[in-house]
């Protein structure tokens, strides 16, 4: 897919994701929306090694998605780039579903690891850089996936001194930072800057991207694997509800669904490109 | 009968850190098999993983102190096919990083032995901070963990082994200080299995850990005072073998369960849910009363607290009462 496709890809993730939030009556809408465009340019820009027919495959780049309070994106991209049926997505937190309300490893295919409670995913990938660089000696790479209120959870630290002391060149962290967390925006509840210089502090190589720019997110991805020395982080600057202007940068919309109103609001806007191609859907 | 020492009952029986067993497991395991990897926050001697740390350096992770990554990282592991035994004393694994133990581990169903040292008052001098007294209770809790509380350093050994031939969570719990080595490497082990140590009508002990010898000891001197006491070995305290239990106490009509633990919570509270809905007797628990410890030698702590042998046969006695 070119970046063209893969924009129209990413907006058509988006209103999976409020179509699945609505119809669960619960979750988190901010941050999938935010992170759509990652997970678009990870899982069907070619950013990681998968192959969605054979989830288990050796030779893939392992993937962990720490916060996994976004998961409606998760879901969403693996069902788009093949790993089970898109229907399946509007089974999201019901009873019987193998779309937990947050992630639950051993149902889905495609999800490597189980995830809810903060700051828990970079220690499960770190072993496995650790055990496919050191003992496996395979050159897939490990792609952790973190929110920035996560940041506050010390687990994240213990876990980045490891894969620093370690040197483990074939992990890559990706963290959201949209600068919103539940009570508010990350800078007031407990503030991460200099978020960059910490990273550094502890050893990280670090890459700082437009979190809407595929283009750009493929390519660091790839830069990480010239970085031999140390893992790499890559913070994407996102916009928390990117693409729904009415959740776009507000810290309400963390942990809420949309109603069926807004949602088809929501939907109004992204299948029109902000309004900019009206005559089709009016 | 199960074959123990020839010593049993001997001052001078031979004594071992139960801890010894695990180290002596893991070199066994080393040879046997290379997916077995061992994990260790700042603390590899003391939970005898020096030696295989030094023979398998390539199978062996420093962590530093810090247990939550600990249990992160045992989950990675066993991800990609390893079977990570993660180490550390009980009270920081799974004391500290239960969440993680939960969540990563338990839940996700991975493939992690969580090895818990210096576990009980017996530790001693180290003080209260350092006595996990609740280990049993927040790891028998979780579904898909299976709980070992080895009573001696060989049976600590056949547990560290039998664990990795399991797929799924065990915790195993280890104590520091130096007890009766009272099993012999004849004496059987299976997960799931309890054994019957000891004979008797009168009243049924079970008993997991250090608190087995001690059990065994107040039946030797019980049965001097005409008190005929059956010993239950309950090493695997999840899953509980209610058979063996409900077999024993529809004999001997009452029970007094010991164990280096809170009362609350731990085995004794297995057994009573256990026999509660099998076959309901009189039972006594014999453990830590809802408090914390403090600093003492081993000998004195057990017994001002209420976990030696004089305790048990204190219970032994009020229980038979109540039959």
């Amino acid at each position: 897919m070119n970046i063209r496709e893969l924009e129209k890809k990413a907006n058509e993730i988006r209103q999976d994701i409020i179509t699945m939030l609505v119809q669960a009556k619960s979750g988190h809408s901010a941050g999938p929306l935010g992170m759509a465009d990652v997970f678009t340019a990870l899982y069907l820009g070619g950013a990681m090694n998968i192959d969605p027919k054979n989830p288990d495959w050796e030779a893939r780049d392992r993937f962990v998605l720490s916060c996994g309070h976004i998961c409606p994106v998760w879901y969403a991209a693996l069902a788009h780039a093949g790993f089970f049926p898109t229907k399946e997505l509007s089974s999201l937190r019901k009873l019987g579903t193998r779309l937990q309300g947050h992630p639950h490893h051993t149902e889905l295919p495609g999800a490597e690891n189980t995830s809810g409670p903060l700051g828990q995913g970079l220690s499960q990938a770190a072993a496995m850089a650790y055990a496919g660089l050191k003992m496996k000696k395979e050159p897939w790479r490990v792609f952790c996936v973190m929110s920035d209120g996560e940041q506050e959870e010390g687990q994240i630290w213990e876990a980045a001194m490891f894969a620093a002391k370690y040197k483990l060149r074939n992990l890559v962290g990706i963290i959201d930072r949209n600068n919103i967390q539940i009570d508010g925006y990350t800078e007031d509840i407990m503030p991460l800057e200099p978020f960059a210089d910490k990273w550094r502090a502890y050893g990280w190589h670090v890459l700082e991207v437009d979190g809407h720019n595929i283009q750009a997110i493929i390519d660091a991805c790839n830069e990480a694997r010239a970085i031999y020395e140390k893992p790499t982080v890559i913070i994407c600057h996102t916009i928390p509800g990117k693409g729904v202007d009415f959740m776009e940068y507000s810290y309400e919309w963390h942990g809420k669904p949309p109603s069926p109103e807004e949602a088809k609001k929501a939907l109004d806007e992204l299948r029109t490109l902000g309004g900019k191609i009206r005559s089709e859907h009016e | 009968m199960i074959k123990l020492s020839d010593k049993l009952y001997n001052k001078d029986i031979d004594q071992q850190p139960i801890r010894k067993g695990f180290g002596d497991g893991m070199m066994i395991l080393g040879k046997e098999n290379p997916k077995v990897i061992a994990l260790c926050c700042d603390l590899t001697d003391s939970v005898k993983l020096g030696e295989f740390a030094k023979t398998y350096p390539d199978r062996f992770v420093e962590v530093g102190v810090a247990e939550q990554n600990l249990a992160g990282l045992g989950a990675g592991f066993a991800h990609e096919g390893f079977i990570p035994y993660i180490t550390s004393y009980a009270t920081f694994s799974p004391g500290r990083n239960w969440d993680q133990i939960r969540v990563s581990i338990c839940y996700s169903e991975n493939n992690v032995k969580i090895i818990g040292s210096h576990a009980g008052i017996s530790v001693g001098p180290d003080g209260a901070t350092h006595q996990a007294m609740e280990d049993i209770a927040i790891t028998r809790v979780l579904p898909h963990m299976t709980v070992l509380v080895p009573c001696d350093a060989i049976e600590a050994r056949k547990a560290t082994i039998a664990a990795a031939k399991l797929d799924g969570p065990v915790y195993i719990r280890l104590a520091r200080e130096k007890t009766p080595q009272f099993t012999t490497d004849e004496t059987p082990f299976e997960i799931g299995k309890a054994y019957v140590f000891r004979e008797g009508k009168d009243v049924t002990i079970a008993a997991a850990g250090p608190q087995v010898y001690y059990a065994l000891e107040a039946a030797e001197a019980l049965s001097k005072e005409k008190i005929s006491c059956e010993v239950v070995n309950l090493v695997s305290v999840k899953p509980l073998d209610t058979d063996t239990l409900t077999k024993s106490v529809k004999k001997t009509g009452c029970i007094v369960t010991a164990e280096e633990h809170q009362i609350t919570g731990g085995v004794g509270s297995a057994v009573a849910e256990s026999l509660s809905r099998s076959f309901p007797v009189p039972q006594e628990f014999v453990g830590m009363p809802d408090h914390f410890g403090e600093s003492g030698e081993q000998s004195e702590l057990i017994s001002k607290w209420g976990m030696d042998s004089k305790a048990i046969i204190a219970a032994v006695k009020k229980v038979v009462k109540r039959k």
